[in-house]
């Protein structure tokens, strides 16, 4: 970790106060209290089940999708509590994107994929459409690949450049915060490296949270690591502290491979 | 050893099996197409295409009832396609669980299911009766009315097809649900839909039950959506059971040219349908 970044003052980017989310009656995330640092990746391990993908669905509010899904307490990201009745989910998805763990490029074009989110909240001249194409393309280390196929389906890039093509339209949006949900698990060793070293790139100028099942994967790409089980948190701070002495005999079981 | 030699002789009995019930249905299919090849070419000329149904004993085409066919089919798909994609987005998209969607869903398989001639009756009591006289327009309403439950149907399916991570991943870019669903939930399904469409556009250029109440016929050349108009299906049913050796060879072409035409469909369809497929 870069020295000046370790002396800079940690902004909180999403704070999490007592939230609770249900699946129906189920209780899925158990009085989560967390915050997740501005310009810091933040990585979400732990056994499958233990709430790690509803955690990151919860903050873009995905689960709004479904009936009968809710959550409770507090979850404020740039000062709102969004959990609130009156939220703009379309605003607040403007500035919380996210990329998934299968590749869905969307069946257009590749430029339309990328130009699609934003002209959600943009207008555009063409011109500066193009130049914001080539912008996300060139952050997610695609734009050398597929810049003389712009007009190519996006569905027929390989997989690797498939999720890159989907950071890329999350990047597009400019938004504050991108949540990756294990997104490098359908893809092989060289193109996780890829995504990897983009993930390092992109901190820069956006919040990231990580989960994935991948533990040297979280010691290699975050700065915080949050270790979750059965709904809870059972254990967050620097990764290197986490990984090295954790101060939880469930979390030192988990990263030793003694379980999950 | 007595163990394998059981399996194989059962396992040549099913497939002999199988295969005698596939040749059974194939040999009847392919006598049918046999002999509407053979009696509809024999009486094939370019003046079918050129000259109007004649009177018995004189030389004529089937001119007429082509455009007339063509004219109902096109009118009963131009009114029956956007019906039928809005309610088949409403049922993938809106109403998968609710109450209304569920009503809907069960009704429309009964209306898929319903026999023909009850459509040209149904059209026939409400406005063919009303109206005092049988039309073009009616048929093309009774058409329409077919058209509908399939294309619902299949539009549905195709819709629901669609994986939820592709619209989990355009709501995540906060799109609003309707440019999800035109942007990106339809244009996956786009060639589903087709195909749907195809299918049906197929099933009603043979439907005679639903015409012979609505549209009857019409010996002439007319376009008058208001007048009873002549189409293929009635005038082959009409021609075929006449005593008249003419006109019965005139219903041969008739079938022929229906045959062809919905065979070049359903052939369209699937090359449309295989595209797809390929492109995934």
């Amino acid at each position: 970790m870069p020295v000046e970044k370790a002396q800079e003052a940690l902004i909180p980017q999403i704070s999490m106060k007592n939230l609770n989310f249900y699946y129906g009656k189920a209780l899925a995330l158990k009085n989560i209290n967390l915050d997740i640092y501005k310009g810091h990746v933040t990585a979400f391990i732990g056994p499958s089940g233990c709430g790690k993908s509803t955690l990151l669905r919860t903050i873009n509010r995905m689960y709004d999708l479904y009936p009968g899904q809710h959550a409770e307490g507090q979850l404020i990201v740039d000062g709102k509590n969004i959990l609130d009745k009156g939220v703009d989910t379309i605003e607040l998805r403007a500035k919380v994107g996210m990329v998934f763990q299968k590749p869905t490029p969307f069946p257009m074009s590749i430029y339309d994929n990328i130009a699609f989110g934003v002209r959600m909240h943009e207008k555009l001249s063409r011109n500066q459409m193009d130049d914001r194409v080539e912008w996300a393309l060139t952050k997610a280390a695609l734009w050398t690949e597929v810049k003389d196929k712009l007009n190519a389906p996006g569905t027929g890039l390989s997989g690797g450049q498939q999720q890159r093509l989907c950071i890329a339209r999350g990047v597009a949006v400019k938004p504050q915060v991108l949540l990756l949900d294990e997104p490098t698990s359908a893809l092989d060793p060289i193109s996780t490296m890829r995504i990897e070293e983009l993930i390092h790139e992109l901190k820069r100028d956006f919040t990231i949270a990580i989960v994935t099942h991948n533990m040297q994967q979280a010691a290699r790409v975050s700065d915080f690591t949050a270790y979750m089980y059965l709904g809870e948190m059972v254990e967050f701070g620097k990764t290197d502290e986490i990984f090295i002495k954790p101060k939880d005999k469930r979390t030192e079981d988990y990263i030793t491979g003694r379980m999950g | 050893m007595n163990l394998v030699v059981k399996r194989k002789a059962i396992n040549f009995l099913a497939l002999s099996l199988s295969l005698a019930a596939m040749a059974f249905g194939l040999f009847w299919l392919i006598w049918i197409l046999w002999m509407v090849f053979e009696q509809g070419v024999s009486s094939l000329a370019l003046t079918l295409f050129t000259q109007d149904t004649p009177a018995p004993g004189s030389a004529g085409g089937l001119r007429n009832a082509i455009a007339g066919s063509a004219i109902m089919v096109g009118l009963a798909m131009f009114i029956a396609t956007p019906i039928a994609i809005l309610a088949g987005i409403y049922l993938a998209e809106y109403g998968r669980t609710t109450l209304l969607g569920k009503v809907t869903r069960f009704v429309n398989d009964i209306l898929l299911s319903a026999p023909s001639i009850v459509i040209g009756l149904f059209v026939y009591a409400v406005y063919v009766a009303q109206m005092g006289k049988f039309s073009g327009f009616a048929g093309a309403l009774a058409l329409a009315l077919l058209v509908i439950p399939v294309v619902v149907r299949t539009t549905e399916d195709m819709l629901v097809l669609v994986p939820n991570s592709l619209r989990e991943a355009a709501f995540a870019l906060g799109a609003p649900k309707w440019k999800v669903i035109m942007m990106v939930t339809l244009r996956a399904a786009k060639t589903g839909v087709v195909t749907g469409i195809l299918l049906a556009l197929a099933r009603i250029s043979g439907e005679t039950a639903p015409l012979l109440f609505t549209a009857l016929s019409n010996q002439f050349w007319s376009l008058d959506l208001n007048e009873p108009m002549a189409n293929l299906p009635v005038t082959i049913y009409k021609f075929a059971m006449s005593p008249f050796a003419d006109w019965q060879g005139l219903a041969w072409a008739g079938v022929f040219i229906i045959t062809l035409a919905v065979l070049i469909l359903n052939i369209l369809a699937r090359v449309v349908f295989r595209r797809a497929a390929a492109q995934h």
